[in-house]
């Protein structure tokens, strides 16, 4: 292929010497958006000299933090914790190839964590009497996931982004549809029915890891076996982001047909980076199981790819540190947010943050926030003397704050209809501040603020389960309009 | 490098008297949906030729290029790499035949280092070899400097050059350029044409496309006029940059 005549001569001389024409040197002009991203002060410090470890190195810091956690605590339900963050993490690794290398939008990837969940549930327990050993369970499920990825994607390769979403959205719901009703299969109607995944009662009694003759039977065996299989993977997903065919993907990514003009194959790339992430999906599936004991088709749904997402996206799609980042900070808020008393820290916790980011200059925060106590302690007051019903609730946290609660929140003894009228009243409220500016806007934040603060002590509280989607829903608005490219995502540099 | 020189010719302005043309279009017609773009266009390029094709906006020069890479397939009409009838071929087999190009806007690859974007220019060659980096560093010197800096934060003169040398890893026979001076300053307009010369001096084949006449014949050997489509002049450069229409039209003088 370069063998012919028309090769260009090699260099006469080094680079810095050659005589050739400089265009558009302008190093400051260059390197200025680099420079602005990184900040000024302690924090721009911080942060270049963050950006001069080597990313191993950070990989390393979490191996061994990772490590140590079975070590400081016993405590069965944060290992427990740990351990679905491991699986999270894996999944959002595998997702993070498809999405954030080959920018396909996948939405059926947690149906390959199914298949990888179901295959290691059919292969080792006695549902068909198989119980093979977890080093040959392992492999063919992930070699069979990888074959299932290709065969899904080769259909839609040709089509672009929204084609293959639906393609997948589609399989996806058809796997948790088979699954759910394949207590009764037959082939094609020539066979009798069959009990293939158990339906909705799904795979109980599944085997756990076993090898050379010995078994992972405790929590923390999990959770080791668990970190190393991450850890691997990590370093394998690592290598190819670093090898040739990483930097094709992100390429091709960035401009499809700049890299088919190049010569790359595009749809091969896309197939095996597609066919990849499907292949970690489908291991983390084997864990899953093993652990679990039993497998449902629900665990497989899309509240689970909907949590997979927000955590790729939160942490910056492209990234492996992102990806450590955002399941640790989506899996524990979403835990630590179950009980209501830690919601009702988290909740005042952004309230503050929020005006704190958005409420400029200080003078102005300070006014707030002395308007908004004022104006809770004066309503207070007035309540205890016109309408004691008003005053009569209890908050819902203990300690300081819920002292410093009790006299300023109006806490009403039935809440529910009050609360339901003013959770709309909210959410006019913020829609109507937002389209306020300067100190008209200031002054509406005041009652804003106490109603969010009395919605959520009166209605929200009551509802934990949906609260805690709603809050991490608020915690991603909040950094993503910090941080748009993700918490560790580098800026999408656009060419102007 | 192998000792094969019967394709480049730096003897006359003509390229290889010997065999066929680098590239020819012959009868091209190619429509987007009901509309007739390119009418009946004819066109070639030597080995060791630099031809310009001139045009004003809209006048078909982009689908010119489209059309020669396989983007678009014509209607009716044939066109040739090296003799061969590649009109029914995909893009990638015309791209290993050994085109390259620089696409209009450039489309670096902006979130990747400079290094990584000429990297990218050689993936059918592996990435590319240390002589093959040299080679276009010795061309660019400021993208030595600057191979590790993304792609997208890079100056306009800078990513043209990048978009350059990303075409020229993949040691093209032919290099294919859409508008190497859209968007530069008129000092970088200039600038980036002596590299331009310097590049098809090194004896790869170019076509470039281009709305400034005036720099781009006094670089060139042959040149083609493009309007709505047709082909409405053709000769040699010095020719071409005496031809009273042209000047009317182009060169404003
Ligand atoms: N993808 C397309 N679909 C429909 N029409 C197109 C498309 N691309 C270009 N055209 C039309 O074809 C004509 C020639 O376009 P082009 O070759 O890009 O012109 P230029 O000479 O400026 O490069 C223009 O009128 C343009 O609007
Ligand atoms: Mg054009």
């Amino acid at each position: 292929m370069a063998g012919s005549g028309s090769d260009i001569p090699p260099v006469p001389t080094r680079p810095e010497q050659a005589p050739a024409p400089r265009i558009g040197v302008d190093e400051w002009v260059a390197t200025h958006e680099a420079r602005r991203d990184l900040g000024r002060g302690l924090v721009g410090v911080v942060r270049r000299e963050l950006e001069r470890v080597p990313r191993p190195g950070f990989y390393l810091a979490f191996a061994v933090a990772a490590a140590l956690l079975p070590v400081v605590t016993s405590n069965g339900y944060v290992i427990r914790v740990g351990f679905d963050t491991l699986l999270y993490m894996l999944l959002a690794l595998g997702l993070n190839i498809v999405v954030g290398y080959a920018g396909l939008l996948d939405l059926g990837y947690v149906a390959f964590y199914g298949f990888g969940a179901y295959g290691y549930a059919m292969l080792a327990s006695p549902k068909f009497g198989l119980h093979w050993s977890t080093l040959a369970v392992v492999p063919v499920v992930v070699v069979a996931t990888a074959i299932l990825g290709f065969l899904v994607a080769l259909p839609s390769r040709r089509l672009l982004g929204d084609y293959l979403a639906i393609v997948t959205l589609f399989f996806g719901q058809l796997f948790v549809t088979v699954v759910q009703n394949g207590q009764a299969m037959s082939f094609l109607g020539f066979t009798r029915p069959y009990d293939v995944t158990g339906g909705p009662n799904g795979i109980p009694d599944i085997d756990p890891f076993n090898a050379f003759g010995g078994r992972i039977s405790s929590l923390d065996g999990y959770y080791y076996a668990a970190l190393a299989i991450f850890l691997a993977a990590l370093a394998a997903v690592y290598l190819v982001d670093q090898s040739r065919t990483g930097r094709a993907w992100k390429s091709l990514r960035e401009d499809a047909l700049a890299a088919e003009l190049m010569g790359m194959p595009v749809n091969r790339l896309k197939l095996v980076a597609f066919a990849f992430g499907a292949a970690i999906a489908g291991l983390t599936g084997t864990l899953f199981a093993a652990l679990n004991t039993a497998v449902f088709a629900a665990d497989f749904d899309v509240p689970t790819l909907i949590i997979v997402y927000a955590m790729l996206i939160l942490g910056g799609a492209g990234s492996l540190g992102g990806v450590i980042l955002g399941a640790l900070i989506v899996n524990v808020s979403l835990e630590v947010l179950r009980t209501p008393g830690h919601a009702t820290w988290v909740f005042y916790g952004l309230l503050a943050a929020t005006l704190v980011v958005k409420v400029r200059p200080w003078r102005w925060l300070a006014a707030v926030v002395v308007g908004t106590a004022g104006l809770g302690f004066a309503a207070h007051a007035v309540a205890a003397a016109a309408w004691p019903r008003g005053v009569h609730g209890e908050p819902a946290v203990g300690g300081v704050l819920g002292s410093g609660l009790r006299h300023w929140v109006l806490l009403p003894t039935d809440p529910r209809t009050i609360g339901n009228v003013a959770f709309v009243c909210l959410v006019l409220a913020v829609l109507w501040v937002t389209t306020l500016r300067g100190w008209a806007q200031k002054l509406a934040l005041v009652p804003t603020l106490y109603l969010a603060a009395f919605v959520w002590e009166n209605r929200l509280i009551d509802e934990p389960s949906v609260t805690r989607l709603i809050l991490v829903g608020v915690i991603l608005i909040v950094l993503m309009n910090a941080r748009p490219q993700g918490l560790v995502g580098s800026a999408r540099v656009e060419i102007v | 490098m192998s000792g094969t020189g019967d394709q480049v010719s730096t003897d006359g302005e003509h390229g290889s008297p010997n065999g066929e043309p680098l590239l020819v279009l012959e009868g091209i017609d190619t429509f987007y949906g009901p509309i007739h773009i390119l009418q009946g266009l004819n066109l070639e390029v030597r080995a060791g030729e630099l031809v310009c094709l001139l045009g004003g906006n809209a006048s078909g020069k982009s689908t010119t290029l489209k059309t020669i890479l396989g983007i678009v397939e014509p209607r009716n009409g044939t066109v040739r790499l090296e003799g061969e009838d590649v009109t029914r071929r995909p893009t990638s087999y015309r791209i290993r035949k050994g085109i390259a190009i620089v696409p209009e806007n450039r489309r670096l690859f902006a979130p990747m280092t400079v290094l990584e974007n000429l990297e990218m220019g050689a993936y059918l060659h592996g990435g590319g070899s240390k002589e093959d980096f040299e080679r276009v560093y010795s061309l660019f010197p400021v993208l030595y400097e600057r191979r590790s800096q993304l792609a997208g934060t890079l100056s306009g003169g800078e990513q043209q050059m990048v978009a350059m040398g990303r075409a020229l890893m993949a040691k093209p026979k032919l290099l294919l350029m859409d508008e190497p001076s859209m968007g530069l300053a008129p000092i970088l307009v200039e600038r980036s044409f002596e590299i331009i010369k310097q590049v098809h001096e090194a004896g790869v084949a170019m076509l470039v496309v281009e709305q400034n006449a005036n720099v781009s014949l006094s670089i060139a050997d042959r040149g083609y006029v493009l309007s709505t489509g047709r082909l409405v002049l053709e000769g040699k450069a010095d020719e071409l940059r005496e031809n009273e229409d042209l000047r009317k039209a182009y060169l404003g003088r």
